[in-house]
């Protein structure tokens, strides 16, 4: 059974569509990422599905209940961790838990087994104010607090946003453990390298959905053979390879530029000898599997052609 | 229920942690008190007056040293000419000049009445009015003396000459004014910026998708300020009291009823203003620049509703603290009773029955 | 003062908040027209670090130059010298694109005139010539950063601070934001910029990387993956950071 159904759901403010007739579905205990830049549209979305904006157009349901009709049901069963960490600065991680506990007319010992692989990691802390704590600390206790009543499916926005590369690591196991234990985990996020770590992703830019499939199948869409090209002088390897009248798409990726033709066929010692001959030195070249962000950039490209 | 309960306690902490809140809450009211209190009894005891007397008879006399001796004035200048008088007030020394008439005691006595004309420099109507205040009291005392004296009652008749400002006003004035400020600025400015506050940190998404009901946020966002806002107006009553010895003729219970009644239009109004103020700093100024000024200048707390134009006049009908104000003047100086403020109260109730089910209906359930 | 070739030298620069020692004893230069990464976990002490610089904080101890300026006594001068732009804030929202270019230019006393000339040349370059006189809150979040990126270079600062500049933005702007970085250091332009992509910390001419207020390495990002025995600037940084992870605050 579904844990969301959404058909041709649509939001604007004023002229601008923020979300654009979008249809898809979440399975059950899905780990399940939302992947674009900041206004493709992913908070407005996160905010209907979990009741708290209305729709122009469209529907959609969580847990078989409407997000618009069976608001006041939806909103016992479902846990949410909005963008910014929503905690109170001025109360200690002992009373935000306890608070958000009591909202939910639970307490923290009945779910305890649920958060306590996060909450122990902040529990030294607990007589700390949330506002003295650092940015993965609040990440973490605003998780507990999301998942303070146990919700049966968790939404959880731009949880890693702003927030460095080893916390980030250490979230997305979190949220691993949470899918383990049978919850349906709904996550947005703008770092493309997250998407390997969802069970499914789909690709969302200015409203519309890219693509939506397992990061394996996305990955298989490319259908170009895709170059890493590197040298010297990166600079002149960028400017080189731009005039270069088969050059089909050029991003730099680190160290390494990637580089698809638009030829069908073509040999990649026409293309090292076309750099030879633009003085470009120590050329290194290699085929490679496209990352997401390949992905990504390919079907952008392909949504402005259209 | 549970729920509930831990959101007030959540509130509290609020409150209690926020050092800013508390000195507003808790600060505020002594010293504005303090303020507003000795600034005007500094005055009343240094006013300098000036007397021209035109009859000097032993009863002006007796007039004259009962006013110097009342401790409230002090004899600046002796005038002779009513001509000289303006002069004397351009100086800025003298607050007041008192002018008795030709044969003031024969009149008196003959005719059974004199007049004593009383004028005062209203550019500090505060001060001014409280002079004239003292002046009549001590004067209506002489007169009830002089009525042990002969068999009928011999009139004094003051003639009060101002700028503006010709109603007569009571040094107590302020206490009243005082608790409609201060029940307006705790109620309405305070639930406004936490309401705010709560969306500017985003927790207000997570209460909207609790199973909190609207109704349950807007009334525990409420009962601390309500609980507040009586420990207030307890404060200021006791303190005007105690060190000032404003007097409290009426009935306690009525007074507390009504202050709840004022309260509940107050705190609605606060809940108004957080809807349409999406940061706590809007909310501020929506507060201060929509309720608070009303409640300064339009309520008769410091300039007396009479002397507005007209299109002032019928603009503050609309300001509650207008009508709390003639509540609580009437409860605590004349000490009168509901049934001569029955219909001031049914205006106040009126205005928070709209005010409450407008800010109920107007606080979403989403975000927009 | 002024040392030719470098447009940032620090030494032993710390900053102490009471006990707690924000960055401790930082030694690192910056040369003329190279693009240096400065990352970090957050809370290593990035933000208090660049703030020194740029003549916002004054610094504990240890001595910095920034553009050959003293960053204790000649703030002045610091300012007038470079460029800054943050992810959080840069351009007025309320302001349109000509508006925030023409303040921008004002504040670092250009000529009527030349700002003029400025606007249609930055916006011709952004292809933004369409959205001159659109408000600022009006546009994607790519555009405002590459413009915000154009104001802050408008004066030709020596030095331009880059705070996280492409935060939450899509990889293609993401990539042409880039072309402007190194547009502008090919014009000798020195760019020191705060990132949390790590690809991009691989654009760099050298990356330090802070850890508690240290810099735990500097080196080129090829030279700093051979050390680490590490595939990517990401293994590097995990590599780094991890171990100082442990009981987090």
């Amino acid at each position: 059974m579904p844990a969301i159904v959404v058909k041709n759901l649509t939001k604007k403010y004023g002229g601008v569509i923020a979300v654009n007739a979008l249809t898809f579905s979440v399975e059950k205990g899905e780990l399940f990422g939302f992947i674009g830049p900041d206004g493709a549209g992913k908070t407005s979305l996160f905010r209907i599905l979990t009741t708290l904006l209305l729709p122009d157009a469209g529907e959609a349901s969580v847990n078989n209940l409407d997000v618009v009709k069976d608001y006041k049901k939806l909103r016992t069963q479902l846990g949410y961790m909005p963008g910014r960490f929503s905690l109170y600065q001025d109360l200690s991680v002992e009373e935000n838990l306890k608070f958000f506990a009591s909202v939910f007319g639970t307490t923290i010992e009945e779910n305890y087994d649920l958060i306590k692989d996060i909450y122990v990691q902040i529990e030294p802390f607990k007589k700390r104010r949330a506002g003295q704590l650092s940015g993965g600390m609040k990440q973490k206790l605003a998780l507990s607090c999301a998942l303070i009543h146990k919700p049966e499916i968790l939404f959880l926005d731009e949880p890693t946003t702003g927030v460095d590369a080893v916390s980030r690591k250490e979230f997305w196991e979190m949220l691993k453990r949470l899918q383990q234990k049978g919850i349906t985990v709904v996550v947005s996020t703008p770092y493309m390298d997250e998407a390997s770590l969802c069970g499914r992703i789909a690709l969302i830019q200015n409203g519309k959905i890219l693509g939506i499939d397992t990061p394996n199948n996305i990955v298989k869409t490319f259908d170009k053979p895709l170059l890493a090209v590197k040298a010297r002088n990166t600079h002149a390897l960028i400017e080189a390879l731009r005039k270069y009248p088969h050059m089909h798409s050029l991003y730099p990726f680190g160290e390494f530029l990637h580089y698809t033709d638009k030829r069908v066929q073509f040999s990649n010692d026409e293309i090292h000898d076309y750099l030879t001959t633009e003085m470009i030195q120590q050329i290194e070249m290699k085929p490679i599997e496209p990352n997401i962000e390949d992905c990504f950039m390919a079907l952008m490209e392909k949504q402005d052609h259209e | 229920m549970k729920s509930f309960r831990g959101f007030i306690i959540k509130e509290f902490y609020h409150i209690f942690r926020d050092k800013r809140t508390m000195l507003i809450l808790f600060g505020m009211p002594v010293i504005q008190l303090v303020l507003f209190g000795f600034a005007i009894r500094n005055e009343i005891t240094d006013a300098k007056i000036s007397i021209v007397d035109h009859s000097n008879d032993y009863i002006t006399l007796e007039i004259k040293q009962k006013l110097l001796s009342s401790g409230y004035f002090l004899l600046q200048d002796d005038i002779d000419k009513d001509s000289d008088i303006e002069a004397v007030f351009r100086k800025g020394v003298v607050k007041e000049v008192i002018v008795f008439e030709q044969e003031f005691a024969q009149r008196l006595l003959r005719d059974g009445s004199a007049h004593i004309q009383i004028i005062a420099d209203a550019s500090d109507p505060n001060t001014a009015n409280m002079l004239i205040g003292y002046t009549s009291s001590i004067i209506q005392d002489y007169q009830k003396s002089l009525k042990n004296q002969s068999s009928f009652l011999p009139q004094i008749l003051p003639e009060v000459k101002l700028l503006y400002n010709p109603e007569l006003k009571s040094v107590f004035m302020f206490v009243p004014g005082l608790i409609a400020l201060l029940l307006m600025l705790v109620s309405a400015l305070m639930t406004s910026i936490t309401i705010t506050r709560e969306k500017e940190l985003g927790t207000m998404e997570i209460l909207l998708v609790s199973p909190l009901k609207p109704f349950q946020i807007i009334v525990g966002k409420v009962i601390p300020y309500l609980f507040l806002s009586f420990v207030n107006t307890a404060t200021v009553l006791l303190l005007a009291r105690l060190v000032f010895g404003v007097p409290f003729n009426g009935s306690y219970g009525l007074f507390f009823f009504e202050a709840l009644l004022f309260v509940i239009t107050a705190l609605s109004l606060g809940i108004m203003i957080s809807t349409i103020s999406k940061t706590q700093q809007t909310a501020m100024m929506i507060a201060l620049a929509g309720l608070m000024l009303p409640v300064i200048i339009l309520s008769g707390f410091i300039f007396p509703v009479s002397s507005m134009p007209w299109p002032l006049q019928v603009f503050s009908n609309i300001v509650p603290a207008k009508w709390f104000l003639i509540i609580v003047k009437g409860i605590m100086l004349k000490g009168i009773g509901i049934e001569y403020l029955w219909k001031e109260t049914m205006i106040l109730a009126g205005m928070s029955l709209i005010f409450v089910s407008v800010s109920i209906k107007k606080f979403k359930i989403r975000l927009q | 003062m002024n040392e030719p070739g470098y447009a940032i030298r620090a030494e032993q620069l710390t900053k102490r908040f009471g006990d707690f020692i924000a960055v401790n004893e930082i030694t690192f230069d910056v040369k003329q027209g190279e693009i240096y990464g400065f990352l970090g976990a957050n809370g290593a002490g990035k933000t208090t670090a660049i703030r020194m610089l740029i003549g916002l904080l004054s610094p504990s101890s240890g001595i910095a130059t920034v553009a050959g300026f003293d960053v204790y006594k000649e703030t002045e001068n610091i300012k007038r010298n470079i460029g800054y732009m943050s992810q959080r804030f840069s351009l007025y929202e309320d302001l349109t694109v000509k508006e925030n270019i023409r303040f921008y230019g004002g504040v670092y006393g250009l000529s009527s005139s030349e700002i003029r000339d400025k606007t249609d040349f930055l916006l011709k370059k952004l292809e933004l010539e369409h959205a001159r006189n659109m408000l600022i809150s009006s546009l994607p979040l790519g555009w405002k950063q590459k413009l915000a990126f154009s104001i802050a270079v408008i004066h030709d600062p020596k030095i331009v601070f880059l705070d996280e500049p492409t935060g939450g933005v899509d990889p293609i702007t993401r990539r042409q934001f880039w072309n402007l970085i190194y547009e502008a250091s090919s014009k000798g332009v020195t760019v020191f910029v705060t990132t949390h992509y790590m690809d991009e910390s691989e654009y760099c001419d050298r990356v330090s990387i802070m850890v508690d207020g240290r810099i735990a390495a500097l080196d080129t990002p090829r030279g700093l993956k051979r050390i680490f025995h590490a595939s990517s600037m990401d293994e590097v940084f995990l590599k780094l950071a991890r171990p100082e992870k442990v009981g987090d605050i």
